[in-house]
């Protein structure tokens, strides 16, 4: 019996990868455990284990193949037949039972061009970089620049990060300043905080922000609350940073967003940009900041690819909502991954003659509601979309504002349009369903615009 | 009060006075103060008296019925386990998934000596083999893998996140190092209760870092709780070595400070760990207090799918593979104790065909219907 081998999905976000190397050739034996090939994915290189024993049948796709797609058929084994009992793997399953595509399918799509950052003068040079990449370039520019700052937290230094944003970190900075922890959030926050109050300028990496809840006390209150309780002596510069929010079908433990429980502390910053350039500008204004930060980023976005301008020190203003889209029928607020859904909801709007306007918050404390107030008193019509629950949100609050401060503005009601009021499920049925998408976002301007 | 007070301090003083001339009077350079002296040795033997029980007799003395049925749970665990890696490449496993080939003997050996459904189990996210190891049938076990409305939690839990109640196993868990209070508070129950029963938590290297589970040592200590700290050390937390994160990596002296009694076992043998497993159980159930064990074992594959494993060499794993595989150990025994080789493939086959039942199941199953994304948030409705 022969055996289709399929191109591996390796990673939870990974579509596609490449074929670096085949360790096997055509007419070998393979056992189960011998490397057949290492596949390049999103995020690393991983070897590709064989499960059957046989002989290597068919070779067919060869090495140094790129973007070949997960479940694509790379090579046939021809098995013993009496150690494989298993059947060949069906091809794919039941369209009704078919996973939902991963959420990343996105990532490939270049991100709509967002309007040009005010700060940037025009005629700069542009470049291409994933919101990784220009993670890691601000926190190596900020060590180069300032001997304080350090980065500690789980698997920064040798392995790179869990996420690969403290890439060759420790190979340029060393270990006194890239440090891996045991897996010890609250003790390592703690040490984090104090070191602030000692004068150093640490990064705290939580692997995510769901374990950043074994240290919250730490943020809250050693971090936040020291400088006014202190009468202004003590000052805590640290830089808690990490991913938040839904991944891809991680469950319910490892998908929240703490945008708005941070949002909801005075005496923290809470930063959670969208694209490459303002993850760059505002982690080094963060760094530089002498308050305590809290920088949410978002796993499903450190892949996406942005333009950035080639600065010598690109630092953004810390507080600044941003105009991603001018529009002049409704406005949409969002922040961190939600921009790139509004982004694309404004896309399909504007084919059914819907003028939208997008509005990335940036940062969520304090609040820019400046911006907010004068998009509507434009577009008289608000719609936020937050990938996030929807009780006591940073959706209900920008509600709040519009109500309380922009109410003679408001030709409608303000939306929200959030995740489903439920633990995220794992199922990829019920997890699609529970996330906010686009598709709601142009529903909700319909609704808010009377169409 | 003052007076009971004053008693201890002058009961302190007495036994200072008497280190100082001691200590004096030793012409040994490093000779430590006479009230640790005194005191460690007594609290070393309780600390160490289970060690001491279990290298009496290190091996559990298994009838050749017994020891097969570990073996085909142990191997159960492992076809399930690389079937499990092969759906994930075709996508129809996401998210995390966390594999516990290598670490086979561990949850046979640790659950075949509890008394099932009384007993109670909790874990981390790397689940699937203590489920496999409570008999808990593999399909939904599958179908909880593929998010299907068939799965142990109807889809909604995933790979980390599994329950049975019938059997008492409590999960599951996504946060390193939250089952170890948790654990404890099963252990408070079944005192509460008094119930008889008692709890087995198992926790890794790296989650014994955090310091919630030294919270936990301390209370379950001062009070009594019946639980089994179980640390599966395979060596790493996802790309940490246990050198790199431990200042004591002999992790069955974690509990010391706490009056806690360590054992290190072999987690590599199944005997050997079921054997370990009674005598700390006894203890435990008799009334003793907590009982810490630190299982050294090893995991083959990477921390979870999506780990390139670039901090360890192919040697270093093909080495413990050939030399310290718990299956083919016991399989090699197997044979020595006269099974025949064609009854162990036949056995290899039905296993095969039993995981390859689960995954076909696991894959043709429904998905969860929509109204599922509602049920179970809260119990009441209000
Ligand atoms: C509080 C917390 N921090 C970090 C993580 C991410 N994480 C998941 S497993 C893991 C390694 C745990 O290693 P160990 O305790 O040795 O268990 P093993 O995976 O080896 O079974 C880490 C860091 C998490 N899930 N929870
Ligand atoms: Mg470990």
């Amino acid at each position: 019996m022969s055996i289709e081998l399929k191109m591996p999905a390796l990673s939870p976000t990974m579509e596609e990868g490449t074929l670096s190397k085949w360790l096997v050739k055509e007419g070998d034996e393979v056992k189960s455990g011998d490397i057949l090939a290492e596949i390049e994915t999103d995020k690393a290189t991983m070897e590709f284990e064989a499960v059957d024993e046989g002989t290597i049948g068919k070779i067919v796709v060869p090495e140094g193949t790129e973007g070949v797609k997960v479940g694509t058929v790379i090579a046939v084994i021809g098995g013993d037949g009496e150690a494989v009992s298993a059947p060949a793997p069906a091809a794919a399953p039941a369209p009704a039972e078919a996973p939902a595509p991963a959420p990343a399918a996105k990532a490939e799509k270049p991100a709509a061009a967002p309007a040009a950052d005010p700060e940037i003068p025009a005629g700069t040079n542009m470049i291409t970089v994933t919101v990784r990449e220009a993670l890691r370039d601000a926190m190596a520019e900020e060590m180069r620049r300032d001997d304080r700052v350090f980065v500690m937290g789980e698997e920064v230094a040798e392995y790179q990060g869990a996420y690969k944003v403290t890439q060759g970190l420790l190979e340029e900075f060393g270990a006194k300043r890239v440090i891996d922890t045991p897996i010890t959030e609250y003790g390592f926050a703690g040490i984090g905080t104090g070191a602030a109050m000692g004068g150093l300028r640490p990064i705290v990496e939580f692997m995510t922000f769901n374990f950043a809840m074994q240290a919250i006390d730490h943020i809250i209150n050693s971090a936040a609350k020291t400088n006014y309780m202190s009468g202004g002596q003590m000052r805590c510069p640290v830089v808690f940073r990490g991913p938040n929010g839904a991944a891809s079908r991680v469950g319910a433990q490892h998908s929240q967003n703490y945008g708005p429980w941070y949002a909801s502390v005075p005496g923290l910053i809470v930063i959670a940009p969208y694209d490459a350039s303002d993850a760059k500008g505002l982690l080094k204004a963060a760094i530089r900041c002498d308050d305590p930060v809290v920088f949410l980023e978002n796993e499903l976005v450190y892949g996406r690819h942005f333009e950035l301008a080639q600065l010598d020190d690109h630092v953004l203003p810390i507080g600044k909502a941003r105009i991603v889209r001018e529009g002049k029928d409704v406005t949409i607020v969002s922040y961190s991954i939600g921009v790139g859904l509004a982004l694309e909801a404004a896309e399909t709007l504007a084919g059914e003659g819907i003028d939208a306007e997008v509005i990335d918050l940036r940062t969520l404390r304090p609040l820019d509601t400046e911006t907010v107030l004068k998009s509507l008193a434009k577009t008289n019509r608000v719609v936020v979309a937050e990938e996030g629950w929807p009780q006591c949100s940073i959706a209900s609050e920008i509600v709040a504002v519009c109500m309380e401060q922009g109410f003679d503005d408001l030709d409608a009601p303000v939306a929200r349009v959030c995740n489903e009021d439920v633990p995220l499920p794992y199922a990829a049925n019920l997890e699609k369903m529970a996330l906010v998408d686009a598709a709601r976002i142009v529903e909700a301007a319909k609704k808010v615009c009377y169409r | 009060m003052p007076c009971a007070v004053l008693r201890r301090a002058r009961r302190r003083n007495d036994l200072l006075a008497k280190a100082a001339s001691k200590s004096a009077a030793s012409s040994k350079k490093n000779a430590e103060p006479a009230v640790t002296d005194s005191a460690a040795s007594d609290d070393n033997f309780a600390l160490r008296s289970l060690q001491d029980e279990h290298a009496r007799q290190k091996r559990f003395d298994a009838s050749t019925e017994e020891f097969l049925e570990f073996y085909q749970k142990m191997l159960l665990i492992r076809r399930f386990e690389e079937r499990a890696g092969q759906l994930y490449g075709l996508g129809l496993i996401g998210g995390f998934c966390h594999l516990y080939i290598g670490q086979e003997a561990v949850a046979v050996g640790i659950q075949s000596a509890l008394d099932e459904g009384k007993d109670s189990v909790i874990t981390g996210y790397r689940d699937h083999g203590h489920m496999l190891a409570y008999g808990i049938d593999p399909k939904i076990i599958m179908a909880e893998l593929t998010g299907r409305q068939a799965g142990i939690s109807h889809g909604k839990g995933g790979s980390m996140h599994m329950f049975s109640t019938d059997h008492a196993f409590y999960g599951g868990h996504g946060i390193v190092g939250a089952q170890v209070p948790l654990g404890a508070g099963l252990a408070f129950a079944h005192k509460y209760r008094e119930d008889g029963g008692v709890c087995v938590a198992y926790f890794g290297d790296g989650a014994a870092n955090q310091g919630q589970v030294y919270e936990t040592f301390n209370m379950a200590s001062l009070w009594g709780l019946p639980i089994v700290f179980v640390i599966e050390n395979n060596q790493y937390a996802m790309g940490t070595s246990v050198k790199r994160s431990s200042a004591e990596t002999h992790f069955y002296r974690r509990g010391t400070a706490f009056r806690i009694p360590g054992m290190q076992v072999d987690g590599m043998d199944v005997l050997e760990v079921r054997q370990a497993t009674e005598i700390a159980v006894k203890h435990v159930r008799e009334g003793n207090g907590p009982v810490l064990m630190e299982l050294s074992t090893y995991r083959y594959r990477g921390h979870s799918m999506s780990d390139p494993a670039k901090y360890r060499t192919r040697e270093e794993v093909d080495g413990v593979r050939q030399t310290r595989d718990p299956i083919e150990h016991a399989k090699a025994e197997l044979i020595e104790r006269g099974i025949a080789e064609d009854k162990l493939k036949q056995i290899d086959a039905d296993i095969r065909a039993r995981v390859t039942e689960a995954a076909d199941f696991a894959e043709n199953s429904p998905e969860p219907a929509p109204s599922e994304l509602y049920t179970d948030v809260l119990v009441g409705s209000y």
